[in-house]
């Protein structure tokens, strides 16, 4: 994995008071650890280092026993979810037609790996399974919009859409 | 008297414990059962397959050492099945094992070696996808996930015995690893240093960071003045690595060795463990007398050090100032010794032989250089790299005549030599600090009270009509008890002594490694320390403060313990860490 470039973690008054709230309910119980963890990733909508610290200290376990079970589940992200998030389909059709070039093509594009965001938390990527368009393959969506029928020679000219919509905001 | 049940194994009766694991009922019937994740009391998983055996209507083979034994059991150990299932499993652990077998550090001690050779593996049956494999090196320790089997005993003996639990299983399926989180180095999260993960590792995927080339190089160099002094503990465990039973003594032995290495003097940790005594012992009268900070905290043990530092940081105070014998004995050999003998400091090297891995660490603190600019110690090396250097410089360890340490700075007293088990150090203090207040011979040398392997030991000891209540703790995971009393108040000792392993040093990470096979079932910290008592019960010299060197270093250098001079040299300062 990319060292995580990051965005800058920052946390608002009521974030803080709703997390503080969880803790005080499950903190007691190391087997709540995955129960926190989810509710925390509803309050931030990521899991970085900084709520992993909180996490541990608020249930009085270590940083790795957090960390541990944060990289087990799939469904706990340690990166911010981006503005765009780009995801390439990676069913055996889109595969087979290229999905995966598609993909590193992103990663290049963008610096960043499978899973993490740009540090401006802009752009995301994340692949994804079979989305069951396989006639348009390969397919790539951004957020709700699809691209279907694209190489890996299209991906800077997707991305420049973007990266033009989200300077016009 | 214990429920007993009935159970079958390979078609014979036998009648065991009830509540135990089939594992533990084959062991009490003779039978053997290979393991590789189990670890009594501390790593019970089911998780490696290797112990499986077969039990009459189970469908599937089950895991002997999480099976629990039930009345009219019926087992086999060694059916065709069962004997080509580890077989299999075996190889498949091996398929993605880094098999440099033949120069790897654990080569003959390797628990997986030894199980594929006597189970006839094929090491490259299964050749598939290899993993990225992560290596962490430290000045302490290796890590080298290319040789790790995933067994987790490292993760449970970190989190359980030493209860910093900085170690654990990252990620998921085939990318599983074992790491520290958001895969830092153990450089950047609060690691103790201890090397109990070393000792627990089946194979050679925790080290200790090798300094024999280091060394040997400053041996070898005719331009050097290169001393050398083992610990306490390093006597009673190096005889192991050369096929001795657990608890020979070889002091005599490992002196002759050193000698032979081609040290320019061979010192004794013991004489600075004695020196230590004179510093501590009087520190503690002072504080006890003088409305000091109490209750006073032994300072002798590195990963003691770097976890109150970490997470008790509020508790410095406590800690005696005393340097840990290892750094008196450098600052001695640096500031005194150089000078009576005229031995110019940029050709000095110092080195120490120790039972742990934290003291190569230890080395490089702040505060630790008691001649201006020079390092109190240079190289400090463990146990096991002591034996390897043996090995390596061709010495016939077995047949070595016993011979003594160089005077001065190698007489130690057998307090000094106790200092190696949980309680050494309490009791050496008590008997100088009780003898030196009451101003009279003790009647009783020894302080049953506070020995034993047991991970907290409390007593109270009158002391010139004072009752004086101490504490002895050892392992991290009982250090922590004993400073969550000191924090809730509920606590009113004046000493306590803690050692960072369980056991004390002579189970310390830098020590022999024994097979969990002999770990499970013998009690290694109570078998080395026995030798210390032994040896100390057979001695006339038992008291530190009667060491006739001692005497003479205060007289010629120091002049009196806690001195300005043996402040400047003898004692240290400790930081406030972030976890």
């Amino acid at each position: 994995m990319k060292e995580n470039k990051g965005v800058c973690f920052t946390e608002t008054p009521e974030q803080k008071v709703q997390m503080d709230a969880v803790l005080e309910q499950y903190g007691g119980d190391e087997s709540n650890l995955l129960v926190v963890l989810q509710e925390a990733q509803k309050i931030y909508g990521y899991l970085p280092i900084e709520v992993q610290k909180k996490v541990a200290d608020g249930m009085g376990v270590s940083m790795e026993k957090v960390y541990g079970v944060v990289t087990f589940y799939s469904f706990l992200r340690t990166d911010p979810v981006g503005k765009y998030n780009f995801s390439v389909c990676m069913g055996t059709v889109c595969y087979v037609k290229g999905a995966g070039l598609i993909n590193e093509k992103l990663k290049e594009v963008l610096g960043i790996d499978d899973g993490q965001c740009t540090p401006d938390g802009l752009f995301a990527i994340a692949p994804t399974r079979c989305i069951g368009c396989c006639g348009l393959a390969p397919v790539m969506f951004v957020n709700d919009d699809v691209y279907g029928n694209i190489t890996h020679n299209d991906v800077e000219d997707i991305v420049e859409i973007y990266r033009k919509r989200a300077k016009n905001l | 008297m214990q429920n007993k049940v009935n159970i079958k194994i390979n078609g014979k009766d036998y009648q065991v414990d009830a509540g135990i694991t089939l594992l533990e009922a084959c062991k009490q019937a003779g039978i053997k059962i290979p393991t590789l994740c189990y670890l009594k009391d501390v790593n019970e998983l089911g998780a490696c397959r290797v112990c499986v055996v077969e039990v009459k209507g189970a469908r599937n083979l089950v895991a002997s050492c999480v099976y629990p034994v039930s009345d009219n059991l019926e087992v086999w150990t060694n059916t065709e099945r069962v004997i080509k299932s580890r077989k299999t499993t075996l190889e498949l652990i091996l398929s993605n094992h880094n098999q440099e077998c033949t120069s790897c550090v654990r080569s003959g001690s390797c628990e997986l070696q030894k199980l594929a050779y006597e189970y006839g593996c094929d090491g490259h049956k299964y050749e598939g996808e290899k993993q990225q494999f992560l290596e962490d090196v430290t000045d302490y320790l290796v890590r080298d996930n290319s040789k790790c089997i995933l067994c987790r005993r490292c993760i449970s003996t970190c989190e359980k015995r030493q209860a910093v639990a900085v170690i654990g299983a990252n990620e998921r399926g085939f990318k599983t690893n074992i790491g520290c989180t958001f895969n830092k180095s153990l450089n950047d999260v609060p690691c103790v240093n201890c090397g109990q993960c070393i000792v627990s590792c089946p194979t050679g995927a925790l080290r200790e960071r090798d300094n024999i080339d280091d060394v040997l190089k400053q041996v070898f160099d005719k331009e050097k003045f290169v001393v050398v002094a083992p610990a306490p503990s390093v006597r009673v465990a190096l005889g192991e690595e050369f096929g001795m039973p657990i608890g020979t003594n070889v002091e005599g032995k490992m002196i002759a060795a050193l000698r032979k290495i081609g040290f320019d003097r061979v010192f004794d940790v013991n004489f600075a463990a004695d020196l230590t005594i004179m510093e501590e012992g009087t520190e503690f009268i002072n504080r006890l007398t003088n409305g000091g900070v109490l209750p006073m905290i032994t300072s002798c043990s590195p990963g003691w050090i770097n976890y109150i530092e970490q997470y008790y940081p509020e508790f410095l105070p406590n800690l005696s100032t005393c340097k840990s014998p290892q750094q008196m004995y450098g600052a001695t050999v640096k500031r005194y010794y150089a000078k009576k003998f005229n031995i110019p400091l940029d050709k000095l090297v110092v080195v120490s032989v120790m039972p742990c891995v934290a003291k190569k660490t230890e080395l490089k603190r702040p505060y630790q250089s008691a001649a201006d600019g020079y390092q109190d110690v240079d190289y400090s090396i463990t146990t096991r790299e002591l034996a390897r250097m043996i090995k390596r410089m061709g010495i016939d360890f077995l047949n070595l005549a016993d011979e003594k340490p160089d005077s001065i700075l190698g007489e130690g007293s057998t307090a000094g030599l106790i200092f190696g088990a949980t309680g050494g150090v309490m009791e050496a203090a008590l008997r100088t600090v009780k003898e030196v207040v009451e101003k009279k011979p003790l009647e009783k040398i020894d302080f049953e009270c506070v020995r034993g392997t047991q991970g907290i030991k409390r007593a109270v000891v009158e002391v010139n009509g004072v009752d004086v209540k101490v504490c002895v703790a050892s392992g991290i995971a009982n250090a922590k008890v004993i400073m969550e009393e000191l924090k809730s108040g509920k606590a009113d000792y004046h000493f306590i002594e803690i050692m960072c392993c369980p056991g004390g040093c002579v189970n310390g990470g830098g020590q022999p490694i024994q097979p969990a096979s002999v770990q499970n079932s013998v009690d290694i910290r109570a078998l080395r320390a026995s030798a210390m008592y032994s040896a100390d019960e057979r001695a006339v010299l038992r008291k530190s403060h009667e060491n006739p060197e001692i005497i003479q270093l205060y007289k010629e250098f120091y002049q009196e313990p806690n001195s300005h001079l043996a402040h400047e040299c003898l004692h240290t300062h400790y930081i406030a860490r972030k976890k």
